[in-house]
Formats: structure tokens, sequence, C-alpha cells
């Protein structure tokens, strides 16, 4: 298959954002608004470590997105897939933002009302977590920069996207940590969203009563490990 | 303590000892913690590493390890596990834990190998969580302190990733780097200076604090 870009002639590849280890760019994929993802090559890392981590994470992101896409869990739809250059493109999720940027536009605008005004969204995000757990699929990062909400935000419709670090496990402690990176992410980017948290939890309980409760008690031990932890250096 | 030593403004710190692990950024007038362990140390991993190989313990594990690691040639790979921007060494070195000793006999990898490729895994463990979290936080400056800072190689591949986001590693040599005393004067200093003042009857030490427990007064 020829490379995608080849066939419009007009395809103008704009930058969009370079994060630690991809760069992200805005084309067109015959006629589709598309993002394509490009994994490059870490100096600092062992060649034969960076080579592995690079395939491994583009199969892995490839892996869960059809997985989601098959569990009903929305995420963009997947166009190419070039291993020569560590690339894959995927559908844009046009007129979107991310939770990330729409959790500070709340805060800022009404820092009394965040609280009730971002509930609503809080529990659909458990209940996609859920469902995403109970699919087997960990995400592996999950932050809300790693969330886009399209159209108008009051209709919840949450896309999960970022999958570099996703696995296959049905394992209680894989999910607790997969919370658990997602608490540390919303309370380290966004002050005072604990009790935020809480309903994600709460909802993540709810979609899912049998297979929620391992998770969520090994959600607190990995709590109490580093809670335990010393500081003595 | 580190900013006052290398002058940066406001940069992604690494913290590695034997008893921590963490990626510490400001925000907000606290130190947060965006990444750490989710079980054991960096240096708590290397130092078990080492009683594995019957390593000496002087002048320390870490050191002896960095000695060996800058002969080893073959690179083996090992589990590695980035969550986020958090890390766990616990799987990696159970693998190691028990396959070090077959390996070293069949005289497939020499203990040098072992150590070089421990130190090129975890390392880039942990430079993968710092540049994670300097993408998130927006930050061009990253220095590294803490017992495991002192470890050259851990600096270099440091260096290389900052360069290649054209970010800057601010060094502390390791006269701070390990130095609790200085680092809990200038503490004392800072707090002082903001106004926050403590009756030397009720002044005494602690090391009970995490990271993110205190609120700086000092900084804007
Ligand atoms: N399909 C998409 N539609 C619209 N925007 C997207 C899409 N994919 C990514 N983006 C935008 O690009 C940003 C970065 O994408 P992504 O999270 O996949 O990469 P990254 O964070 O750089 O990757 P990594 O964490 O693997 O280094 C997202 O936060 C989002 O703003
Ligand atoms: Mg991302």
């Amino acid at each position: 298959m020829a490379a995608p870009m080849d066939v419009s002639g007009e395809n103008v590849r704009k930058f969009i954002k370079q994060g630690a280890e991809a760069k992200v760019y805005a084309e067109n994929f015959y006629g589709r608004p598309c993002i394509s993802k490009e994994r490059f090559s870490k100096g600092y890392r062992h060649p034969t470590l960076d080579k592995s981590l690079t395939l491994q994470r583009l199969k892995a992101e490839i892996r869960a997105m059809s997985k989601c896409r098959n569990l009903g869990i929305p995420v963009p739809t997947l166009y190419f897939v070039d291993t020569s250059t560590s690339t894959f493109y995927m559908e844009e999720i046009v007129n979107s933002q991310t939770v990330r940027d729409y959790i500070v536009s709340i805060q800022t605008s009404d820092p009394d009302g965040a609280m009730q005004k971002l509930s609503p969204l809080a529990e659909k995000i458990g209940k996609i977590l859920s469902k995403m757990h109970c699919g087997k699929v960990i995400h592996g990062d999950l932050t809300t920069s790693n969330m886009l909400l399209r159209g108008d935000p009051s209709d919840l419709d949450i896309v999960l996207i970022d999958f570099g670090l996703s696995f296959s496990e049905g394992l209680a402690e894989d999910k607790g940590v997969d919370l658990y990176v997602f608490e540390r992410a919303l309370l380290s980017t966004h002050p005072n969203t604990e009790e935020l948290f809480k309903v994600v939890i709460e909802a993540y309980k709810k979609e899912n009563v049998k297979e929620s409760a391992d998770a969520i008690s090994k959600l607190d031990e990995v709590r109490m490990r580093g809670r335990k932890r010393t500081m003595v250096g | 303590m580190g900013r006052l030593v290398t002058g940066a403004e406001n940069p992604t710190v690494l913290y590695v000892s034997g008893g921590n692990t963490q990626v510490i950024a400001y925000l907000q007038r606290r130190y947060r913690i965006f990444g750490e362990t989710i079980d054991i140390a960096v240096g708590n991993c290397l130092d078990r590493f080492a009683r594995v190989l019957k390593l000496s313990n002087d002048p320390s594990p870490g050191y002896n390890i960095e000695q060996l690691a800058k002969r080893g040639k073959k690179f083996l790979e090992l589990p590695y596990a980035v969550k986020g921007m958090d890390v766990s060494f616990s799987g990696l070195l159970s693998y190691i834990e028990e396959k070090a000793p077959g390996l070293v006999e069949s005289g497939e990898y020499t203990p040098e190998d072992l150590c070089f490729s421990l130190q090129e895994t975890v390392f880039a463990m942990l430079v993968e969580i710092t540049e994670r979290a300097m993408a998130h936080c927006g930050s061009q400056e990253v220095m590294i302190v803490g017992g495991v800072g002192c470890n050259e190689r851990l600096q270099q591949m440091m260096e290389v990733m900052a360069k290649e986001r054209g970010a800057l590693l601010y060094a502390t040599d390791e006269r701070f780097c390990i130095d609790n005393g200085a680092m809990i004067a200038q503490a004392g200093y800072l707090m002082y200076k903001s106004g926050q003042t403590t009756p030397l009857v009720d002044t005494w030490c602690t090391q009970r604090f995490r990271t993110d427990e205190v609120e700086v007064t000092w900084r804007d």
C-alpha cells in the first residue's frame, strides 16, 4: 500500500504537538481530517531497548484502540499503520478539547461551582473506565490530556486516546494501578479535585459492582504503599 | 536547595536515593509529585542487585555497580515498567535476581554486562518519567538530586534527553546531592525570610514530611 500522503496532492502536514515520545500532526487521509502520531527514537536509550519500546508501544496502541472499539468505548478510528516510520494515522476528533483544558476552564471561570459542574463528567469517566477494565484493557497512561471531549461538553461525549502504554490484562492489581495513575494525574494537574475523583470511583463501582470491588481494594492498597514509604533518604 | 546552587528558575526535579524515587515540579505553592515509584526505590533496587552479585559495600553498592557497568557490553533486555508518570522496579528486580546467577555461570553474560543492562534499563525508565513530567508541565529545566543522582551515566542520559527537547540540565555536585544538613539549613533560611518562624524550643528535625505535604511560603 502506498503511503497515504501520496494520494492527496494537497496534503499539508501541520505539526500540532511534541509529547514525551511522539510528534503529533494534523493532516488529511484520502480527504478526511486525520491525526498522525510518529514515535521518534530517543538518543538516551540503548538502541536495542529503544527499538523494542517504540515497536511495542505502536503495537500496544493500535491493539487497544481496536479492542476498545469492539467494547463500544469511543476511540478515534484507526486509518493506517506504518511500522517503518513508527507512525499511525487515525481519525481526527474534530470540534473537541481535552478534558484537561475543559476542567481548567471551568475551575477558572467558576471556582466555587466547579465541583458541581464537573460532577457529571467525572461520573461518565468512571463509567467508561469501568467498562474498559471489564474488557481487560489497561490504559497505562490515564490523564486528563488523554481524554477528549467531543462537541458540546454537556453531551459528555468522551473519546479516549494515547494507548501507547496499554496492555491487555484482567488482574485487579493492574486495574488498581491504572486508577491510581489517574488519581495522581488528576490531583497533580488540577488542584482540589479530591472530591471529583471520589465521583469517578463511585461511578466506576456502580457500573460493575462485581468486578470493581477487587480493583478498588487494590487501589487502596497501592495508595497505602505510597503513604507508608518513609521519606528517609 | 538545588535552585540556590544552580541558579535554575523552575526545574523539574528527579529525586533519586536509597529510599526515594520521585519526579517533582512546583505548581501553585506546593512541590507536587508528578511521578514516583509504586513499589521500591531505585537505590534499593540497585543495592539489592549488588547483593546478588556479591559486590562490596565500599564505598557504596551503587558506586560499584556503576564501575562494573562501564565495562559491560552485551545488553540483556529486562522488564520495563512505566505506568503513566510512575515507575515500578519490583518486577524487574525479581526477574534479574532469578536469572542472574544462571546467566553468569553459563558465561552468557558477565556481571559487567548485567550491571550495564540494569543501569541502562532503570535509568531509561527514570529519564522517561522525568521527560513525561516536563512535557506535561511545559518545563524546560531539569535537575537531579539524591544519592543516585551522583551516577554519571544517569546524568549523561538526562543530559541527552534535555538536549533533544531543547531543555537545560542543571547539575548539583556530590557535596549537595547528599548533604541533608545543608538542605535543611537552606529550607529553614527561606522559611525565616518569608516570615514563617518557629521558636527554637519547638524546632526539631523530622524526615516524616512527604515532599508535597509542606506548604511553600517562600516562593510565588
Ligand atoms: N484523534 C485525535 N483527534 C484530535 N486531537 C488529537 C487526537 N489525537 C491526539 N490529539 C491531540 O494531541 C495531543 C497529543 O496526543 P497523544 O496523547 O496521543 O500524544 P502524546 O501525549 O504526545 O503521546 P505520548 O504520551 O505517547 O508521548 C492530545 O492531547 C490531543 O490534544
Ligand atoms: Mg497524551
